[in-house]
């Protein structure tokens, strides 16, 4: 320990950074991948359970188009104020990213409204067969990622107007959410297919 | 950067400028925990949270054995009355589930989290307040199905729990549902360690560690989270189903309403099997450390040995199916599982290949973890070789839930990961304590393991084949099982013996072993850079690698480099695949609210076992937390002042 | 005690046959008795024997490499390894790669062979069973495009000798697998899906079959008795058990009739030629002629028989059968009656 042998000083080094450099980048991937293999594993159930029937769904028409759909195209629409929220946060502009943080926990707030339409006029109970208890638990586990993103984007609301908004790393968070909001919808249109399209035309 | 006027302490950097001795001091004060209570409770130095994480886990190991010790008592002779059945199902359901998912896979773990940042020369895991969560998550979950045990409503379908056996109808109670919830506590903590050994090993490596110089057991471990990764999801989703159809009435398992009881088995072996590599994966590592130090050579194959590590993963989760032989799936499925199963045995072997290789070429140091390397190498072979059997549908249709399953999954598990673990335990107890564990009393310790394992595991693959079938809390004296029977017990009793001498080997050599040092077997391996045990910091300064065992390949002192902040804790951020140093990155100091959010968890799953309505109202009080642990924090303890020297 | 033919021939039986001397017996795969469990058996010396092979390689490297004579190194010091030892190493490697393939490929082809040939036995039947398994006991049922001819009896499978058995199982409430190691593998029974096993035997006897899939509290008594007669006994037997219960013959055995018609035995137990018909539990039509009760946990005689219908949680405790509570001057009636339904 006496002897140091120092070959680079690294003071230099940045001490924030977007993306693949952050630390919470990777989590946060590494969590999607948890969560997006869930979803694989809850799309091959219902795949599974659908082979148990001769028709499907069974004994019911198909579930109604329309809370679904416009779910799907509120998600799509989206991304463009996503996007927004990860340039501005990018380039570190604060106000910016303030307006563009509100405009995504609004956007979180209508599709959470949509999503409870949406259970409303669903076809089956989680109970009343195997297709209900899928339907039921892929639509919830979805909703829980709603949920999770929407508190997230609360919570910096908060912060970003707070002194703790100032921080250059909170920009990082921003980006880091804008990437899971991402996530919600990417697993979103593969599930509408399963569950609104797949019983319609399979 | 120096000391000067005019420059905030915050802003100290080790390096030429700042004296050893001040460097340490200040590294210790900024990193160190601080000392009571409440330092234990809000640490999140992977250090003590992996101390404590392989501690709870050896317990969980005696739990689990005492348990096993009690199967065995009744087992002894036939038609015995010591255990009753309700209370033999309960055992042998707690014995599987304590062995697999809150001793093996934890400890495994928990030996990356205290390991795996110390041979990549980082100052602590990456995302340190998950961690203690994680340790707190599986503590509690561990202790709610003990406690449930201990009140009679342990779980008793297996560790497995098929339905329908399990579901509503037949298992009513609170029982399965206490399983069900155990379940979801370990997963997520196996996931959260999961995610920091993963993003640990990609960002965090000391400059110079190349994807190419990355230790076979950091190896080992980064595939083992990989896989934590892909199978735990499916044992989550199941048991999720599960308790849902035994609370809220869902139909998955129910073929009455279209449901499927084999549908749980497919996703509980699509967990379960690769459940066996991500135990074993990390004893792997382990056994390449020993070997390395123990033949004074390399790994002969390093490459052979990363690439088999990877085709196991991949292998492992196309084999599933291989448990459900006897459910009369499609003769195409099968042949093609016959041959996945069989294939997995190739990677196996080209490690063990370059293990003995490794000795062949070395020259091997008679220390107690070889020996157990050495007993590893014996009683894995065998059990391989019995999975193959297994393998062909035909043999398997015969000695499947037989007691030769039960012979063979002893020799894979206790053989490929409990040797392996011992090992290790031997081999790092020096690094995490400071003190050599006992030579003598070791030796006593392995032969007692070996043979006592042996004499109880062997006669079980004779009574499978003689018809003995797996989980039956008797036996009638007529079909001639009782001697083998007695002998398993006699040999389950050297094995609680052997364990009890480790027990006490820990116990004398805490106090009274010989001084480690920091580096005892001379091994080439980052952890033993640093002192035993190592500083709350690590390493004063982050070393250079240059090659596979840095402190084998320089004959000089390592090279380091410096500039990181020891005011504040910061850490350095490499590129993934060379190492290239990219980012300075702050890390948290001790915090409570990791604990909170895990007290919360614990009260919205065991909430949720009475009423679905917790999901709802316990919610509220996990937002709190995790609130309370993202906001972001202001110091607590004030720069010191920087005297000009 | 009779061996499928080992691989190796008549010399390499002798050692197996020393070590494995107690394991001949009524429920165990090393002494098979039809000709699935002969393939298998088969099939289990020549993975046993490619797998010996295998382990004495591995053990004599491990001793080679752990005993011969070490290049000296000084304490602490390093080994660097050597260019051209190891590409002799790596030799041996692709050496060792080479020859798991081959071994395994052999297993892979001698698996499938013997696969086959269990699929050339199957889907061939003379006699059909259907049996279901119930917490924790077995109906068996033989039956015939005449209602009439049907037959349901319980824990006990009859087979005649050199016929192919097509055994359809179903399961009731919870998972269930029928092992019968001296005839064949097993193959389990689940709710909702129908699965067959075809069994020939090859000489007579009498085996032992045993649940072997986890089923809840009496798992471990849920046995069954397969019996092997020859073609004519099979056809006896199955006449015997096609007659009604025999009407009691004297003044005690109608008190036992009497005594059990009119207690709760009826509303779970049926005996055909009696007003009781239910089929909750075992069929007692010809309970007396059955070799066990109670799914094999005890022999069938008349003490164990008042034994268990005196207290039968005592002796598998948690199974379906309550406790009728049938007073001692009765039971001795009952049993009698009971024991004549030959």
């Amino acid at each position: 320990m006496s002897e140091r042998h120092f070959v680079r000083d690294l003071s230099d080094l940045p001490t924030h950074g977007h993306g693949p450099s952050n630390l919470t980048w990777w989590g946060t991937m590494g969590f999607m991948l948890i969560e997006g293999f869930a979803f694989v594993l809850a799309g091959f159930t219902y795949l599974y359970i659908m082979m148990q029937f001769r028709h499907w769904p069974p004994g019911m028409p198909p579930p109604d188009l329309t809370w679904g759909t416009l779910m799907t195209a509120a998600l799509l629409l989206s991304l463009v104020p996503n996007v927004w929220a990860k340039r501005v946060a990018e380039a570190s502009d604060l106000r910016g990213t303030r307006r563009a943080v509100l405009v995504m926990l609004a956007v979180g707030l209508v599709t959470l409204g949509i999503r409870g339409f949406e259970f409303t006029v669903l076809n089956a109970l989680w109970d009343s067969n195997a297709y209900g208890s899928i339907l039921w638990t892929i639509l919830g586990l979805h909703t829980v990622h709603l949920l999770t993103d929407v508190g997230d984007t609360a919570v910096l609301a908060v912060l970003m107007f707070t002194r703790h908004g100032k921080d250059p790393r909170r920009m990082g968070d921003v980006t880091d959410n804008a990437l899971y909001w991402n996530f919600v919808v990417g697993a979103w249109v593969p599930i509408y297919a399963l569950l609104y399209l797949v019983p319609r035309f399979a | 950067m120096g000391p000067r006027d005019g420059v905030s302490s915050s802003e100290l950097r080790d390096g030429p400028s700042l004296g050893e001795e001040d460097t340490m001091r200040r590294l210790e004060r900024t990193w160190g925990t601080p000392p009571g209570l409440w330092g234990w409770l809000t640490t999140v130095d992977h250090k003590r949270i992996g101390r404590r994480y392989i501690a709870t886990g050896f317990v969980f190991f005696l739990v689990g054995g005492v348990l096993a010790l009690l199967m065995r008592l009744q087992l002894a002779q036939p038609e015995n009355t010591l255990v009753g059945p309700d209370r033999y199902n309960q055992l042998f359901s707690m014995h599987g589930t304590t062995m697999m998912f809150l001793f093996a896979v934890p400890i495994m773990e928990a030996m990356a989290v205290y390991l795996v940042p110390l041979m990549v020369g980082t100052r602590n895991i990456a995302f340190p307040r998950l961690n203690a969560f994680s340790y707190w998550v599986y503590l509690f979950g561990g202790v709610m199905i003990v406690v449930a045990f201990l009140m009679n409503t342990g779980p008793e379908t297996g560790w497995f729990s098929y339905v329908p056996l399990a579901g509503p109808e037949y298992s009513p109670g609170k029982r399965t549902d206490f399983w069900a919830q155990m379940i979801t506590f370990t997963e997520v903590a196996a996931l959260a360690v999961a995610v920091e050994i993963i993003v640990t090993v990609f960002k965090m490596r000391a400059p110079g560690m190349g994807l190419n110089r990355v230790p076979l057991f950091v190896w080992s471990m980064l595939v083992t989270s990989f896989m934590v990764i892909f199978a735990m999801p499916a044992v989550m989703l199941a048991s999720s189903f599960l308790i849902m159809d035994r609370l809220v009435s869902t139909q998955f398992f129910n073929p009455a309403e279209g449901g499927d009881p084999l549908l749980w088995q497919h996703l509980f072996w699509f967990f379960g099997h690769p459940e066996v590599y991500i135990i074993f994966l990390p004893a792997l590592g382990m056994v390449s450390s020993i070997v390395a130090a123990m033949a004074r050579r390399p790994v002969f194959g390093h490459v052979p040995m990363v690439l088999a590590l990877v085709a196991t993963a991949f292998l492992g989760f196309g084999l599933w199916v291989h448990h459900m032989f006897a459910t009369g799936l499609p003769h195409l499925a099968s042949g093609y599982f016959t041959a996945a199963s069989m294939m997995i045995a190739i990677p196996s072997g080209i490690q063990i290949f370059c293990w003995i290789a490794t000795l062949w070429d070395g020259r091997p140091q008679w220390t107690v973890p070889l020996l157990f390397v050495v007993g590893f190498v014996v009683i894995f072979v065998l059990g391989g070789l019995t999975g193959v059997m297994q393998a062909s549908v035909p043999f398997d249709l015969q000695v499947h839930d037989s007691y030769f399953v039960v012979a063979h999954f002893h020799y894979v598990l206790i053989g490929g990961a409990v040797f392996p673990l011992f090992g290790a335990f031997y081999f790092w107890f020096p690094k995490i304590t400071g003190r050599m564990l006992g030579e003598r009393l070791g030796r006593w310790n392995f032969w007692l393991f070996f043979i006592g394992f042996n004499v109880a595991f062997f006669p079980m693959h004779l009574l499978g084949m003689m018809g003995m079938p797996r989980r039956v809390y008797t036996y009638p004296a007529e079909l001639g099982w009782a001697d083998l029977n007695l002998t398993a017990t006699l040999g389950a009793l050297l094995v609680a013996a052997s364990v009890a001498l480790f027990l006490v080997n820990v116990l004398v050599s805490l106090r009274a072993g010989r001084i480690a040092g920091p580096n005892p077997w001379n091994a080439g391996t980052l952890e033993w850079a640093t002192a035993s045990p190592p500083p709350s910091y690590n390493f004063a300064h982050i070393p250079v690698v240059e090659g596979l065992e840095p402190l084998w390949d320089k004959a000089g002192p390592l090279g380091m480099v410096h500039g990181l902040r020891v005011e504040e804790r910061e850490v350095l951020l490499t590129t993934v695949l060379d190492a290239h140093p990219d980012l300075r990155e702050p890390s948290p100091r001790s915090t409570i609210w990791p604990l909170l959010s895990a007290l919360a968890v614990t009260v919205l799953f065991i909430g949720s076992i009475f009423t679905p309505w917790a999901l709802v109202w316990g919610a509220v009080p996990l937002a709190v937390g995790l609130v309370g642990w993202f906001w972001p924090k202001r110091r607590h303890v004030p720069p010191e002042p920087v005297v000009e020297s | 005690m009779r061996w499928p033919p080992a691989p190796w021939g008549r010399k390499g039986r002798v050692l197996p046959i020393l070590v494995l001397a107690a394991c001949s017996g009524p429920q165990s795969m090393l002494d098979p008795a039809g000709g699935q469990a002969a393939r298998i058996g088969v099939m289990g010396w020549i993975l046993l024997a490619g797998c010996a092979f295998v382990y004495a390689v591995v053990l004599l490297w491990l001793l080679w490499a752990l005993a011969r004579r070490h290049r000296w190194v000084e304490p602490g010091g390093v080994l660097p390894p050597q260019a051209g030892v190891e590409r002799r190493l790596t030799n041996g490697l692709v050496a060792w790669v080479v020859g798991t393939v081959l071994i395994l490929f052999a297993f892979v082809a001698a698996s499938y062979a013997v696969d086959k040939s269990l699929t050339h036995l199957a889907n061939r039947e003379e006699v059909v069973v259907e049996v279901e398994g119930k917490q924790w006991w077995w109906t068996v049922r033989y039956p015939d495009d005449d209602p009439s001819r049907s037959i349901t009896t319980a824990n006990e499978i009859h087979l005649p000798v050199g016929v192919p058995v097509r055994v359809k199982l179903k399961a009731a409430d919870v998972i269930h697998s029928l092992w019968i190691p001296n005839l064949h593998g097993k193959m389990d029974l689940i709710p909702g899906r129908d699965n067959e096993l075809f069994l020939t035997a090859d000489r007579e006897g009498i085996f032992r079959g045993q649940c072997a899939e986890f089923c809840g509290l009496q798992h471990a008594h849920m046995a069954l008795d397969v019996i092997v007669h020859s073609r004519a006994a099979f056809d006896a037997w199955k006449e015997a058990q096609l007659a009604p219960a025999p009407a009691p013959a004297d003044e005690a055995l109608a008190r036992g009739q009497a005594l059990f018609l009119t207690s709760a035995c009826t509303m779970c137990h049926g005996i055909r030629g009696t007003p009781a018909s239910a089929s909750v539990a075992p069929d007692l039509t010809h309970l007396a002629s059955r070799r066990s009760i109670a799914a094999g946990a005890l022999p069938y005689n008349r003490g164990n028989l008042a034994g268990w219908i005196a207290d039968p949680q005592r002796i598998k405790p948690g199974n379906h059968m309550p406790l009728v509570g049938v007073p001692p001057s009765d039971l001795q009636a009952l049993v009698a009656y009971l024991d004549s339904l030959k």
